[in-house]
């Protein structure tokens, strides 16, 4: 069954509040995650690590330094687990 | 204000933190110090079952309940005691104006983030390289401390880990004294942190014999010179100190626990792990820090002792006491606070420097528990059991703290 990309953003903001104690409530898909969520390089790595073992994909580095905002992470995870 | 290169520039200690075996602040520690209570207590009974000693003095206080969440899964347990320390410190000195340019800080370690490099080894093995966490190079690096607590406080003097075993901590307060007095800085945030218990560091210690295995009675475990002593019990923690200039000190009407005057550093050339019986390197380092000081032997009131509790320490240290001090021994009121804190080994000599300036400004020497029978080597006036009062007037006081490697560091104080 497909993953819908409204389960992978709950996952989303889950990890992030995890990782970087951001509330799930400020957590859309329009949100940078450097400048609106405050998650810096190293915790990004962390979110990244977390993502693809709630959602069992890969993330590539080279994909990592283009997902700016939770959208684009969100967009790439939905598309990699189906 | 900006106080540059004058070796006559006095420095004084104006704010103290800590987190202890005793408390979750300074208060609380000094207060149990006095009233002669263990911090230690027995280790889980599925902890390490092999293991000799199955004792500990942890933290009063784990750091969940001081610290932010987020905060603390990017720090180091170390990091967590001695940034949680260092905010008490501060906050007592009154959270003074500095220029960042001319604020400092030293903070030792005396093993570094070695919990965050056994655990990060058991997820690499366990779930593989990609799940090790980006945060543990900084977590587990021993200057790792040192450099949170500049980044809490934006110092921009410098900011050092002097590491030296169990001297660490009284090393970093010596190399915070000389950061003001070279004119680096004018306000300087010392201390040392440790959190080493965990099965690995205890199976080496254990296997030196260096710890007790009293394990059926904890609090009476730790015994600076008891006949019985058998070893030091591992202890975790941080004190951190504010140090700045006198005039500076002055100039902000900032309360003032007690001067840092002086320091002195040997080395034994000796072993690599044993004290040097002769305990020369010790006694030299003693007499340098009141030549530093400019203090004489029979201004020296009270003495924090090294005193770890082990058979050979013990009368090592006693014995250079001895030859420091020699007629005027009887007048040094010598405190053994390891007794009740356990061992923080690079926590220890900044804890340490805690007490003394604690004692300096309430005149009052912390008792020394567990001493149920005097070592017949020991010819040292100890503070038993209950505390002593010190003197009125212009009095001063030595920490003492000693490191594997062979490092005597001495640090003499001042009353203010």
């Amino acid at each position: 069954m497909a993953i819908t990309e409204q389960e992978v953003l709950a996952g989303i903001k889950e990890i992030v509040e995890e990782v970087a104690g951001v509330p799930g409530s400020d957590i859309e898909m329009s949100k940078n995650f450097t400048d609106d969520l405050d998650v810096d390089s190293l915790s990004m790595v962390e979110v990244v690590v977390a993502a693809e073992e709630r959602f069992g994909i890969k993330i590539p580095d080279d994909q990592v330094a283009g997902m700016l905002t939770v959208g684009d992470a969100v967009n790439f995870i939905v598309k990699a687990a189906n | 204000m900006s106080l540059k290169n004058d070796p006559n520039n006095r420095v004084v200690i104006t704010g103290l933190g800590t987190l202890s075996p005793l408390g979750r602040d300074v208060a609380s520690t000094w207060e149990g110090l006095l009233a002669g209570k263990s911090g230690v207590t027995r280790l889980p009974q599925d902890w390490s079952p092999d293991m000799p000693t199955q004792i500990a003095a942890k933290v009063a206080v784990e750091p969940a309940e001081l610290m932010d969440r987020v905060e603390m899964r990017r720090l180091d347990r170390s990091e967590q005691f001695a940034l949680i320390a260092a905010r008490e410190a501060w906050a007592d000195a009154g959270s003074p104006e500095v220029d960042p340019t001319r604020l400092g800080v030293v903070i030792a370690s005396g093993i570094g983030g070695v919990l965050t490099l056994l655990n990060s080894y058991d997820v690499l093995k366990e779930k593989g390289v990609r799940s090790v966490s980006p945060h543990t190079v900084p977590m587990l690096m021993p200057n790792g401390p040192a450099a949170h607590v500049g980044l809490e406080f934006g110092a921009k003097a410098g900011v050092h880990t002097p590491v030296s075993a169990c001297a660490s901590g009284a090393e970093a307060l010596g190399y915070a004294l000389n950061m003001i007095r070279s004119g680096r800085a004018d306000v300087v945030i010392a201390g040392g942190t440790e959190a080493a218990i965990h099965p690995l560091p205890m199976a080496g210690f254990a296997n030196m014999k260096a710890l007790s295995t009293r394990n059926d009675d904890p609090t009476r475990a730790s015994r600076p010179y008891d006949k019985d002593r058998d070893g030091f019990v591992l202890g975790e923690g941080a004190g951190v100190l504010v140090i700045e200039t006198l005039e500076h000190a002055k100039a902000r009407g900032a309360k003032i626990y007690a001067e840092v005057a002086g320091q002195g550093l040997t080395s034994d050339g000796f072993h690599i792990a044993a004290p040097d019986p002769e305990g020369t390197g010790a006694t030299r380092a003693m007499l340098a820090a009141l030549t530093d000081a400019n203090i004489s032997v029979d201004e020296i009131v009270h003495l924090n002792a090294h005193a770890t509790s082990t058979p050979a320490g013990d009368i090592a240290e006693a014995g250079a006491i001895t030859g420091a001090f020699k007629s005027h021994l009887d007048q040094i009121a010598i405190s053994a606070t390891k007794s009740m804190t356990g061992h923080l080994l690079g926590g220890a000599g900044a804890i340490e420097a805690i007490f003394v300036a604690l004692a300096l400004h309430h005149r009052i020497a912390p008792p020394t528990i567990n001493i149920e029978n005097l070592d017949d080597a020991i010819h040292l006036n100890i503070v038993r059991d209950k505390p002593r009062a010190l003197p009125s007037g212009d009095i001063a006081a030595l920490n003492n703290s000693f490191g594997f490697g062979g490092h005597n560091v001495a640090i003499a104080f001042r009353s203010i």
